[in-house]
């Protein structure tokens, strides 16, 4: 097959297969992203004339309000992940264990359905939710919960509903594969040793299901970090998440060099965390990304 | 824990409520937003005030303008069904192209290459959009220093969104025909071959067929990706506004029900899409 005419017909075949594969990643991926890195290190010093510099860098650290907002957005992405996780083990183990058959298919595609919907009308129905003169407020003051309509909205924990919310899929998906592949009789085995609730999840559940709560977990975190929509519609004027820093300076300020700073910034803890946790987990960056 | 053992009332009891209340959760703020798309009032919010139409068909004259009648809004709708037909058919082209490549030769730097495929999964939409922005204004800068030429397809607007959106929406498609061209039997090729096929009738009739189910997937996931996202697309939009942008200009005004009414307008055409793709999946087994 090496030489002769099979052989130059197979290379130009991997050469046509290559060339879409090359074009989309050069052009669209790295390029666009060794350029960021390049606008994020120069400084502007007159019209069209730039230096290298790491001012926007030093901006960030000396801004108090720009490395607060990004701790806070990573601390509050950290949050929302853990919670994301709490909320769905349960619904998971349910799904994967306890329903059995046609009530397990079904509930599984009713956890689905909502993120069929776009996320702008999800954020709707949560403004429409807890707005000052939306349904809870209203229903708790009709309750003689509160005397006056509270405002629900514009708190961090409505971000974190919010966040949670729009995260669920990426948790449960992972997690209900996971625990599907472990065997019901090592459960049993485990209890009739004695085990307790506690122990068999800690021994026997949370080991085996290591590798779909890493997945989940990156992947809510990574979306969180990134979120825009539901920090900036939840949160109001007090959201103060790293991504409308970054629109701000590019869209808003026209500040390329300092947005794309900032964008390197939040690439990087995100990056970060991805690696963390795939080392901790020591699993394969291809592997986890087929579970989701 | 699992229904082999013996599981106490209190937790049976405890299992139902939550599942009841993981459930309300997950639907009720859908429901409002469907219910309120149907309130005689001119904002979505309690008390009830009867049932109207008005947002659907209401026109200008009477103060309500409907969903119908909002040409801005219809205008949207359009644009963003542009944009997505024009993702699903690039992804699904370049997925298809990308999973024959990684499945099937054997090349230099194919363990990188399936790397990199990956990565546009873990970069945030918004550094996805801002590197594509700042790339693009470089490139068209470029050409007007050197040649002249206004290339305007490059400064924000609907084929940077395409683009932008592509450039991760694409990886996904790659995913999901890979996966399913991974399990084909080769020697169902090998055999048509022997019969005397020619490489391209094998394509036609054996292997693409196959890759069907897949396709029609990543092809479905892939609109409604493109139709949905909203991070990349900020970023790069230009004067045309696609309808997740459109919406959010006006969540953040101060809605009227009339989003509640193209919400409830997206709800059933992803419901219907889904239970198409369902009803298919299912005969696809059988």
């Amino acid at each position: 097959m090496t030489g002769g005419v099979a052989g130059w017909y197979r290379r130009l075949l991997v050469a046509l297969l290559l060339a879409p594969a090359l074009l989309w990643l050069l052009a669209l991926i790295i390029l666009p992203h060794l350029d960021l890195a390049v606008l994020s290190f120069r400084e502007r010093v007159a019209p069209r004339e730039y230096v290298a510099s790491l001012a926007q860098y030093r901006t960030f650290f000396g801004e108090p309000l720009y490395w607060h907002v990004f701790v806070r957005t990573a601390l509050l992405s950290a949050l929302a992940t853990v919670l994301t996780l709490l909320v769905a083990f349960p619904i998971a183990w349910i799904i994967a264990k306890l329903a059995r058959g046609r009530m397990s298919a079904l509930l599984f595609v009713v956890c689905l359905i909502p993120f069929w919907v776009s996320e702008t009308v999800r954020t709707l129905g949560w403004m429409i939710l807890l707005r000052e003169s939306g349904v809870l407020p209203a229903i708790l003051v009709h309750l003689g919960i509160t005397a006056q309509p509270v405002e629900l909205l514009y708190h961090d924990a409505t971000i974190l509903v919010g966040l949670v919310y729009t995260s669920l899929l990426f948790m449960v998906v992972p997690l209900v594969g996971s625990l599907e592949s472990l065997d019901n009789s090592l459960i049993e085995a485990g209890y009739d040793l004695g085990g307790k609730g506690w122990s068999i999840l800690r021994t026997i559940v949370i080991p085996h299901a290591a590798p779909g709560i890493t997945a989940g977990c990156i992947v809510v975190f990574m979306l969180t970090l990134g979120n825009y929509l539901t920090p900036t519609l939840l949160g109001g004027k007090n959201s103060l998440w790293f991504t409308e820093q970054i629109y701000t300076q590019f869209i808003t300020r026209f500040n390329w060099e300092q947005g794309a700073a900032f964008g390197f910034l939040l690439l990087a803890l995100s990056t970060a965390m991805v690696w963390l946790g795939l080392a901790l987990s020591g699993q394969r960056f291809s592997d986890v990304m087929r579970r989701v | 824990m699992i229904p082999s053992l013996p599981r106490p009332a209190w937790l049976r009891a405890a299992t139902v409520l939550y599942v009841g209340a993981f459930l309300l959760f997950l639907f009720l703020p859908l429901t409002v937003v469907a219910v309120f798309a149907f309130n005689d009032a001119p904002y979505p919010a309690p008390p009830w005030h009867g049932f109207t139409l008005d947002w659907f068909l209401g026109n200008e004259a009477e103060g309500r303008l409907g969903l119908f009648r909002d040409s801005e809004l219809l205008g949207s709708i359009w644009t963003s069904g542009i944009v997505a037909l024009w993702v699903t058919g690039l992804s699904v082209a370049v997925g298809t192209a990308n999973a024959f490549l990684m499945e099937r030769e054997q090349f230099a730097g194919k363990g990188i290459l399936s790397m990199l495929m990956l990565t546009p999964l873990v970069i945030p939409g918004v550094i996805l959009g801002i590197s594509i922005l700042a790339f693009a204004s470089r490139l068209a800068d470029l050409c007007t220093d050197l040649f002249g030429i206004e290339a305007d397809f490059l400064r924000p607007g609907l084929p940077l969104v395409v683009l932008g959106q592509f450039s991760y929406i694409v990886a996904i498609a790659t995913l999901t025909i890979s996966a399913r061209l991974k399990r084909f039997d080769r020697s169902l090729e090998d055999a048509a071959l022997n019969l005397g096929a020619s490489h391209a009738a094998v394509l036609r009739t054996i292997t693409l067929p196959y890759l069907r189910p897949a396709l029609i997937g990543s092809a479905a996931i892939a609109f409604l990706m493109s139709f949905e996202n909203f991070n990349t697309t900020l970023m790069l939009v230009g004067s045309d506004a696609p309808l997740t942008i459109m919406m959010y200009g006006r969540m953040r005004e101060g809605a009227t029900p009339v989003l509640n009414a193209v919400s409830l307008f997206l709800m059933t055409a992803s419901a219907v899409l889904a239970l198409t793709l369902m009803r298919r999946g299912k005969s696809q087994q059988s």
